[in-house]
């Protein structure tokens, strides 16, 4: 049976494994400990948890439970990687570079390093998405100490060369930082294969439970350390103070354990559902896949329906949920600043679709999501004058828009 | 956000949907808006010997309540005669359609349609085009 709506919106949130939910229960409950109480058994238990779920992430991504630093989430550790890495960091230069296409999280860290006097330099990114590889490395100077890449983006699920961006920072001595958020827990990310120095990832976005994410920090070959963002007891190796939110964590460690053993079935199953998807999608006409459709995460797909409105279009399936590139909702009336990034025009950026696929998404629910779309956009094309015109052969270019 | 009965209902069944023909005399076409803006507003209108507005028709590029605002504008058109028809009021759409504060835009877009519609009509019938007002957004 079909419950409705359908719920394909699994990069602005997934929703929780029952497994995780069961790791995480008894911390709600009797065993609600302070993990900084050194002096009895509640305390002790609170911290075995936190420690066990350090190892279950570290597993996951391949590194030292220590260098795991809890935070309430990936916006919080971006803040604490950006702004930690240039506090700690000024004696050896003020400049970082970041890309345009990167999540707010990141790119307003980044104006506030501007306030404060840094220097950062926005790489562009071609029309599927991507990064040049000589343009980055043109733009480190011998000021530069960070380099912020996001690992997969969240509009278009793109994932940018982690190994090769990697490698250039090493080259250069510069810290490479990475907002993972969307491809931890969904892809292999190796921190020392993919040679990361500093990642932000969240729970939530990996079937756990919202308001917990972790930063790692590498510890060895270089030891990077950032200045706390909160003061406090001192928690985390002094870099995040605050109580550790213990259910939280658990879940997050169990959520990693998950995923760590699901990750290549789910993909496998995922993926196909995506292409499925997108091939009856691509069916009809003038519809277009933003961002590279070979570095891409398997679970996300961003479509442009041509002269159809993307949130005209979202009222239209009503009964799926998906997120739009067009922000016709904001008062800005501005289109995705992503989708422009690659190029995309104003109107084509207005009307695209994001689909966001999950371990829970049924085949059922992905066959009414395309008959649903389907009708949708054959419906408000007959609405649209922009269609009647296209279908009649004249120009859009040509015709002297009114400007609003 | 949650719309109100009113979008929803214009939105799902839309009245006047289509084109007349754009070439006669008596009928009058407003085009408005712009694809990267993210709404383009087609109305039409068919005027009679009387100044009577006969038929309105629209097409509409944008979100829910810029093709429940063109749709309510066809609806109110028909049947009005032109003079009636220019002093509609953008905010007559925003209240009859309990359109949000963001979503305004859509009525005044809603608005500006009538009235070059109305002024596309008299300027083929050689009457004095109208003052149209810079509309402000």
């Amino acid at each position: 049976m079909l419950s409705l709506p359908i719920y394909l919106d699994n990069n602005a949130t997934t929703p929780l494994d029952p497994r995780v939910l069961e790791a995480m229960m008894p911390y709600m409950t009797n065993l609600f400990g302070n993990a900084a109480s050194r002096n009895h058994a509640f305390g002790w238990q609170a911290e075995e948890a936190v420690d066990y779920a350090r190892e279950q992430i570290a597993s996951l991504i391949n590194c030292s439970p220590k260098e795991i630093i809890f935070t309430s989430g990936a916006t919080e550790s971006d803040n604490l990687a950006l702004k930690g890495v240039y506090e700690m960091y000024a004696s050896k230069g003020n400049h970082i570079i970041t890309v345009t296409t990167e999540h707010k999280a990141v790119l307003d860290p980044a104006k506030h390093i501007e306030k404060m006097g840094g220097q950062v330099t926005y790489l562009q990114v071609n029309d599927k998405g991507l990064i040049d590889l000589k343009e980055l490395e043109a733009a480190i100077t011998d000021k530069t100490i960070l380099i912020s890449v996001m690992y997969a983006n969240n509009e278009i699920g793109v994932i940018q060369p982690i190994r090769e961006i990697s490698a250039i920072a090493k080259k250069h001595g510069v810290l490479f930082f990475t907002d993972a958020t969307q491809a931890v827990g969904k892809i292999p990310v190796d921190v020392e294969a993919d040679g990361i120095d500093l990642m932000a990832f969240s729970a939530h976005k990996m079937y756990g439970p919202k308001g917990v994410g972790a930063l790692y920090v590498r510890r060895k070959n270089p030891r990077v350390k950032v200045t706390a963002q909160m003061d406090g007891g001192g928690h985390e190796r002094g870099m995040r103070s605050g109580t550790l939110n213990v259910p939280g964590i658990v879940g997050l460690g169990k959520a990693a354990e998950v995923a760590k053993q699901d990750m290549e079935s789910d993909n496998a199953r995922i993926s196909a559902m995506r292409d499925r998807l997108e091939r009856e999608l691509t069916t009809i006409e003038e519809s277009y896949i933003n961002g590279s459709t070979e570095h891409r995460l398997p679970h996300v797909s961003n479509i442009s329906f041509k002269y159809v409105e993307g949130e005209g279009l979202m009222m239209g399936v009503k009964d799926l949920a998906v997120s739009s590139g067009s922000a016709c909702t904001s008062a800005s009336l501005e289109p995705s600043y992503v989708l422009k990034a690659l190029g995309l025009s104003d109107d084509l950026a207005h009307s695209s679709l994001r689909f966001g696929l999950s371990r829970f998404t049924k085949e059922e629910e992905i066959d009414y999501a395309i008959n649903h779309v389907k009708e949708a956009v054959s419906k408000l094309r007959e609405l649209s004058p922009l269609w009647e015109m296209f279908k009649e052969g004249i120009d859009l270019n040509s015709i002297e828009w009114a400007e609003h | 956000m949650a719309y109100s009965d009113k979008v929803i209902d214009h939105y799902t069944n839309p009245r006047n949907v289509g084109t007349l023909d754009k070439a006669k005399t008596n009928v009058g076409t407003g085009l408005v808006g712009a694809p990267e803006c993210g709404d383009v507003m087609r109305l039409q209108i068919e005027v009679d010997e009387n100044q009577v507005i006969t038929d309105a028709k629209f097409k509409t590029f944008g979100c829910g309540s810029a093709i429940a605002s063109s749709s309510l504008a066809t609806e109110w058109l028909k049947g009005k005669t032109v003079d009636e028809a220019l002093a509609i009021d953008n905010m007559a759409i925003v209240e009859e359609l309990a359109l949000p504060p963001v979503k305004i835009h859509c009525s005044v877009l809603a608005e500006d349609a009538i009235k070059t519609a109305i002024n596309d009509y008299r300027v083929k019938n050689g009457l004095p085009e109208l003052e149209m007002a810079k509309s402000h957004h």
